[in-house]
């Protein structure tokens, strides 16, 4: 009995050893979305591209600093700005140091706000906010801080992309904004009103309004009053299920014109619009993958079809955001000292697998990258999304674009 | 003047589809005291069983066995979950629905995953029937019409003609008197139980397509099938049916207003401030009626909360 209880006691002993050590190895980072709920596709598809990337360009290739590993962890929020910070609670007293968020401004807001409080409070427990997807201007001007990186571009340089291809479009001239009711969707109104009367000063805002975010349960009135107004094109930041509902409403009630937008391909919403979306969804993003750009790229791609089949390469940045944390880590020498950290992935340049250059920019965090108007099609399509068969294919691109776009951000430096 | 027809019509679409919810929620309501939270789960997954059966044999198979399918879970869930579950009072039985509908949602998450599924109207209706003014109608909204009003004729029928009709009008006021009549009680109620959740499943295959199937769908449409039934009065069909054709018109009419809440503050007199910031009622100076649209329905509900706590066509107070 005695030695069995011995043996029991020293086994539970070496275990935890060997798991603490384990635990020190690993660089960990918290990703903070909506695993639940009306978004739950959304955080869940980023998650696995995360941990895919994690896996693929350090894991595989033998980590970090001489073989640590980075491992992504899901927490979920629910969309929720008050769950968010109780999550980067969470996150900070298990040990995390690096904070990965992205779907809604909102939370991306409060986080990075509690993560600088955190920050100067706690010098011994920093930790640094990649935010991959949260696109409201403010987080890199006004609400700036040392701690948030940004690896998607925010909405104005896209909306700058896209008023570009509006105002070459000459059959354009009454155009209807509509966006989800929070900062971001106020922020793509704000900046489509500023920068079409600028290019094109003969086109007709012939509305601009806010839905509740996640609450529409049917966007047939939206779409009846868009076409009542005789609007051309439709400019929306919708995301989600929110995308899927306001374009499948406009199509199944008579709108034939285009709708530019942010967010809608990949997580279900790509088959869900199927030939409906056809000639009609244009999105800018950042990454090409239709047609692919290079064989690295396109091996990327099969391994990770090949890991998640129903799954989709949809947001490249996360691609982005791992390499580039993965080449700052390896310059600083460093995981746990994050201020030396983010000094390495200030101003940093980096060449993505996607085909295009990276720079962050040291005077806002901003990621500057080249930026591409997207189609919605099933022709020339090498990766479709949700197996489908449509796929979005690269219509025009914008060579690093916002790279001298101006920024109110003053910065404080560790 | 075409928009409010088009109205009329969008609308009527939306409040027939919460209608055939909220006329299973509001029998089963006034028949076993239960509120029965897991109600739109049974509408998530009739649409996910739909879909599933699409795949194999196509939409209008679909129509039919899947509410079969998810009436036949429904019972299954009174008979062996609630029955049970009732001796012990309400406060249980309204935990046992709360985590059904939280299992549902589970369930559904882990076999078809957290994406959109692309469940689609059938190829025969995916056209526009007429239009009016540039505003197509799609044949598919005007079938979902004739669907929903079948379906309240027929039930209409069965409760007020028929003889089972009589039993469950009885055994909803005086179920020992039915009792003590020889009639199977339980029976009825697993029967209502499960005709109900039917009723649900129905909703959910023709919704589906429309409003996107996804894990998320129960949850919006979750509360607002009990406004429905509030504001309707408990127990009744044809409250069920005006409260759900009211939230329906009011919804769809708000959504396509242009009203700003501002040019009702200058009618009375204010004038706008140079700084909002400065301003007291700044939040009423930016609002519109499509903004406030959504919570319209709560509104209502707590104003007949306040004057006429039996609902419209209600007997009982709540």
């Amino acid at each position: 009995m005695l030695k069995i209880t011995r043996f029991g006691v020293a086994a539970a002993l070496a275990l935890s050893v060997s798991a603490t050590a384990a635990l020190a190895q690993d660089i960990k980072a918290a990703f903070i979305d909506p695993l639940s709920g009306p978004f739950a596709a959304t955080g869940s598809n980023g998650l696995h591209q995360f941990q895919f990337a994690a896996d693929r360009l350090v894991n595989e290739k033998g980590g970090l600093l001489g073989g640590r590993k980075l491992v992504v962890d899901g927490f979920d929020n629910k969309t929720s700005p008050q769950e968010s910070l109780i999550q980067l609670q969470v996150a900070i007293d298990q040990g995390y140091r690096y904070i990965i968020q992205g779907n809604s401004s909102g939370v991306a807001n409060a986080l990075t706000e509690a993560i600088e409080k955190h920050n100067k409070r706690n010098p011994d427990s920093r930790v640094l906010f990649l935010n991959y997807s949260a696109v409201d201007p403010a987080l890199t001007n006004d609400k700036c801080n040392f701690w948030h990186f940004r690896f998607d571009a925010n909405a104005d340089i896209k909306m700058d992309v896209l008023t570009d291809v509006i105002a070459g479009n000459k059959d354009i001239h009454k155009v209807y904004i509509i966006g989800q009711d929070y900062s971001f969707g106020k922020a793509v109104s704000a900046a489509a009103n500023a920068m079409l009367k600028a290019k094109r000063p003969d086109i007709e805002i012939v509305g601009d309004e806010l839905h509740p975010i996640g609450k529409v349960k049917d966007f047939t009135p939206y779409a009846r009053k868009i076409t009542a107004a005789g609007a051309d094109a439709v400019i929306t930041g919708n995301w989600g299920a929110d995308m899927l509902g306001l374009g499948k409403a406009l199509v199944a009630n008579g709108y034939t014109g285009p709708v530019y937008t942010y967010y809608a391909a990949g997580s279900g919403i790509t088959a869900a619009f199927g030939e409906a979306g056809k000639g009609v969804i244009r999105l800018v993003s950042e990454g090409q993958t239709n047609p692919p750009v290079s064989d690295v790229a396109s091996a990327y791609y099969d391994a990770y079809k090949a890991k998640y089949a129903d799954g989709n390469v949809d947001q490249t940045r996360i691609t982005n955001t791992i390499a580039m944390l993965a080449a700052a880590i390896e310059k600083a020498g460093t995981a746990d000292d994050v201020v030396a950290v983010g000094k390495a992935l200030e101003g940093m340049e980096l060449d993505s697998i996607w085909g295009t250059k990276l720079f962050m920019r040291p005077q806002d965090h901003q990621l500057i990258q080249n930026m591409h108007i997207l189609q919605h099609t099933n022709e020339g399509v090498t990766y479709d999304y949700d197996n489908s068969g449509f796929g979005v294919v690269v219509e025009s691109t914008v060579e690093m674009a916002g790279m001298d776009s101006p920024t109110t951000c003053k910065m404080d430096r560790p | 003047m075409d928009l409010v027809v088009i109205n009329l019509i969008d609308g009527l679409v939306t409040g027939l589809l919460l209608f055939m919810l909220s006329s299973g929620l509001t029998l089963i309501f006034s028949m076993m005291g239960v509120l029965n939270f897991a109600h739109a789960s049974f509408y998530m997954l009739g649409a996910y069983f739909a879909y599933q059966i699409s795949l194999y044999v196509g939409f209008w198979p679909g129509l039919l066995i899947a509410p079969l399918i998810v009436g036949v879970l429904g019972a299954l869930v009174e008979r062996y979950g609630l029955r049970r579950v009732h001796q012990y009072g309400h406060v249980p039985e309204l935990i046992f629905t709360f985590g059904l509908a939280l299992l549902i949602e589970e369930v559904v998450q882990f076999i078809w995953g957290k994406n959109i599924v692309p469940f689609d109207e059938p190829e025969l209706l995916n056209f526009a029937l007429f239009s009016i003014g540039g505003n197509a109608i799609p044949a598919y909204k005007v079938f979902m019409i004739f669907i929903s009003i079948g379906i309240f004729l027929a039930l209409l029928y069965v409760l007020t003609r028929t003889r089972v009709g009589m039993v469950i009008q009885a055994a909803l006021s005086y179920p020992r008197t039915v009792e003590a009549l020889g009639h199977n009680v339980p029976l009825v109620f697993m029967g209502v139980f499960g005709v109900g959740t039917a009723l649900a499943g129905v909703a959910g295959v023709i919704a589906g397509p429309v409003l996107g199937t996804f894990p998320g769908m129960a949850f919006l449409l979750g509360s607002i099938v009990f406004v429905t039934i509030v504001i309707g009065g408990l127990g009744s069909l044809w409250g069920a049916l005006v409260a759900s054709l009211l939230i329906g018109w009011l919804t769809t009419f708000a959504a396509t207003s242009t009203f700003e809440f501002a040019s009702l503050l200058t009618a009375i007199g204010l004038e706008r401030p140079e700084d909002l910031s400065e301003s007291y009622i700044r939040d009423l100076w930016t609002l519109s009626l499509p903004q406030i649209g959504p919570i319209l329905p709560y509104i209502l509900m707590v104003l007949i909360l306040v004057f006429r706590p039996f609902g419209l066509f209600g007997k009982r107070d709540v």
